[in-house]
């Protein structure tokens, strides 16, 4: 798929900007600060109706302004479709496909696949487990949006569940009979979101370590694995009745332990994927150049897998190369130009490899300008 | 802002469910430019909803006298309850007019987040009303996560009522919604498609 069409309205830095691009590769070039990323976090937004710079809406809506709006055409096999989002923080967001107004936001989710790597990304390896929860989750949502739905209902229970485990903590003799029917419906919307995950992890992981190799060669082999919160009590199955049941008798055995810290301790919100490179993890053993290529590795490896499914994502490198050494550079650069199309940022135009020879964009003083 | 009286009407019809501050203005200066005669019906009308209303002593409804016009109708059957959130719920059912038994009104869903749990539920209020009679209870709470919690509650209450069948409207309304929001084909369906517990 490609985008065709962009344009912003106070998105971020931008009162107004509208791009039209082509499939293959598009360069969008200016000095830092100039609103290079705000663009591609735009498309990234309508992809995965986040930010993947911040966790809440308010700083995308430009200041001053009361909200925001992305619009965008995508074309899919030849049939385009446009998506509208009104962006309004705090409350929730409208959304049109071809002009129609559809009941929610999430229904949008699916026209735009995109995989973006970002100087960010190196959190995935140095970062909180949140952030690899995060990639699981996007790349869950990327590969099937129903799971959108599946996650909020997860984080709404949770966020019940942890309320009535506070307020029994409070008032020791709070009625806790309801604790059973939340425990019950914890399990049951986490084992669901545990049993995608690990379908995930178990499909890419190949991938991820193929891309490793390519992009790393004279580095140890790759691994990722699954960390669950479940412990001990993991099952050797992985459907999703086995995992519910296993979640059910672990929150039965820690439920003291929860009354007592007034959180929850069990379910995929406290899971974690484990990276290695040989037998050591990569969090704290792995070098500089090893951990960029180990998060390049992992978006490289959603990318292959989303490709081999037939749904070939929107490629997005925002200000990468400069971070990367000229081997690494070789091997990115080789993966984009087969691209059905891939978005580039960089602040000069010497950052981008000579093989990804495309559009070019100036973007300066609050333009966009095709060159 | 606007100085003094206008601001406090405008504040005041911002705090209600669905009125953004735009329409809160448009209202405000509408009330200003109506006949007073308007106004004083409008007045009386939010008295009235304060001191006047009453909630039905058998389903908690909202009424007009002690038992309101459903509990009272004849021709309602007796063996069947259908147990909603809110009020509007029961307008939401009624519109389908697939359902000919009875309601119960608990008055909310389970919500730790806000404080509400089994007690502050007419729950109680629904196992007195079990008796001979009664032979099915389905169970209308709303689609979204504290309908549901809510639902899983009751149906553990009452299945142990020897004779007694529990039914849960059928999956097919939107998840995550507001039972008032379905329309009626589609709310009427997932009456005449419920299940058993
Ligand atoms: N909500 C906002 N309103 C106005 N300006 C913003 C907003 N958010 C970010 N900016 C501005 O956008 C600029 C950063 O844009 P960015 O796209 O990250 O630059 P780059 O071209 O380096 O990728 C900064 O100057 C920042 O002040
Ligand atoms: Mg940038
Ligand atoms: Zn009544």
């Amino acid at each position: 798929m490609y985008v065709r069409h962009l344009q912003v309205t106070d998105f971020r830095s931008w009162e107004h900007a509208d791009l039209v691009f082509e499939p293959g590769v598009s360069v969008l070039v200016g000095r830092n600060g100039q609103g290079k990323t705000n663009l591609v976090e735009a498309l990234g937004y309508v992809a995965t109706l986040g930010s993947h710079r911040v966790a809440t809406d308010a700083p995308l809506i430009r200041h001053g302004a009361s909200r925001a709006v992305v619009r965008t055409a995508v074309v899919n096999e030849g049939r385009e479709l446009l998506v509208e989002l009104e962006i309004t923080p705090g409350k929730a967001n409208r959304a049109r496909i071809n002009r129609g107004p559809v009941p929610r936001p999430r229904d949008v989710l699916g026209i735009l696949r995109t995989v973006l790597f970002a100087p960010e990304d190196l959190a995935l390896v140095r970062g909180d487990p949140g952030e690899r929860r995060r990639l699981l989750d996007e790349l869950l949502t990327t590969r099937a949006p129903r799971y959108a739905g599946v996650r909020s209902d997860y984080e709404r229970v949770l966020k019940q569940r942890g309320a009535l485990l506070k307020s029994v903590r409070a008032s020791r003799n709070a009625d806790i009979s309801t604790l059973d029917v939340w425990d019950g419906h914890l399990a049951r919307h986490g084992a669901e979101l545990l049993a995608a995950r690990l379908d995930l992890v178990a499909d890419i992981a190949p991938h991820v370590a193929a891309a490793y190799a390519e992009v790393a060669p004279e580095s140890r082999p790759a691994r990722i694995a699954y960390r669950s919160s479940l412990g001990e009590a993991f099952p050797e199955a992985h459907d999703r009745e086995v995992l519910e049941d296993a979640l059910l008798a672990e929150l039965h055995r820690v439920r003291g332990q929860e009354i007592e810290r007034g959180v929850c301790l069990v379910g995929p919100h406290r899971d974690d994927l484990d990276l290695a490179l040989g037998d050591l993890p990569a969090k704290g053993y792995a070098s500089h150049g090893e951990s960029w290529s180990f998060a390049l590795a992992l978006r490289l490896g959603g990318y292959e897998l989303l490709r081999v499914e037939g749904a070939e994502p929107v490629l997005v490198l925002d200000d990468v190369f400069a971070e990367l050494d000229r081997g690494r550079r070789r091997q990115l650069a080789k993966v984009a130009a087969g691209a059905e199309q891939v978005l580039i940022t960089a602040a000069v135009a010497e950052d981008v490899p000579e093989e990804l020879d495309g559009l070019r964009f100036d973007v300066r003083d609050g333009e966009v300008r095709r060159v | 802002m606007y100085e003094g009286p206008v601001q406090d009407l405008i504040d005041e019809l911002g705090r209600l469910p669905g009125v953004g501050p735009k329409s809160a203005q448009r209202i405000a200066f509408h009330l200003l430019a109506a006949d007073p005669a308007d106004i004083g019906r409008l007045q009386d009308a939010l008295q009235k909803v304060k001191e006047g209303v009453v909630f039905c002593d058998v389903c908690g409804n909202v009424s007009a006298e002690a038992t309101c016009r459903i509990c009272r109708d004849p021709r309602r059957d007796l063996t069947l309850i259908c147990v909603v959130e809110e009020p509007k719920d029961v307008l939401a059912v009624e519109r389908t007019r697939e359902f000919k038994g009875r309601y119960h009104v608990l008055g909310g869903a389970l919500d730790p987040l806000s404080g509400v749990g089994p007690d502050q539920l007419r729950i109680r209020q629904l196992l007195t009303r079990i008796g001979t009679d009664v032979s099915e209870i389905i169970i209308a709470t709303d689609p979204n996560t504290e309908g549901e919690a809510t639902a899983t509650y009751l149906v553990r209450m009452l299945r142990d009522f020897p004779g007694l069948t529990v039914t849960r409207l059928a999956s097919g309304l939107p998840m995550g919604g507001d039972l008032e929001f379905a329309d009626e084909l589609t709310l009427g369906r997932a009456l005449s498609g419920r299940r058993s517990m």
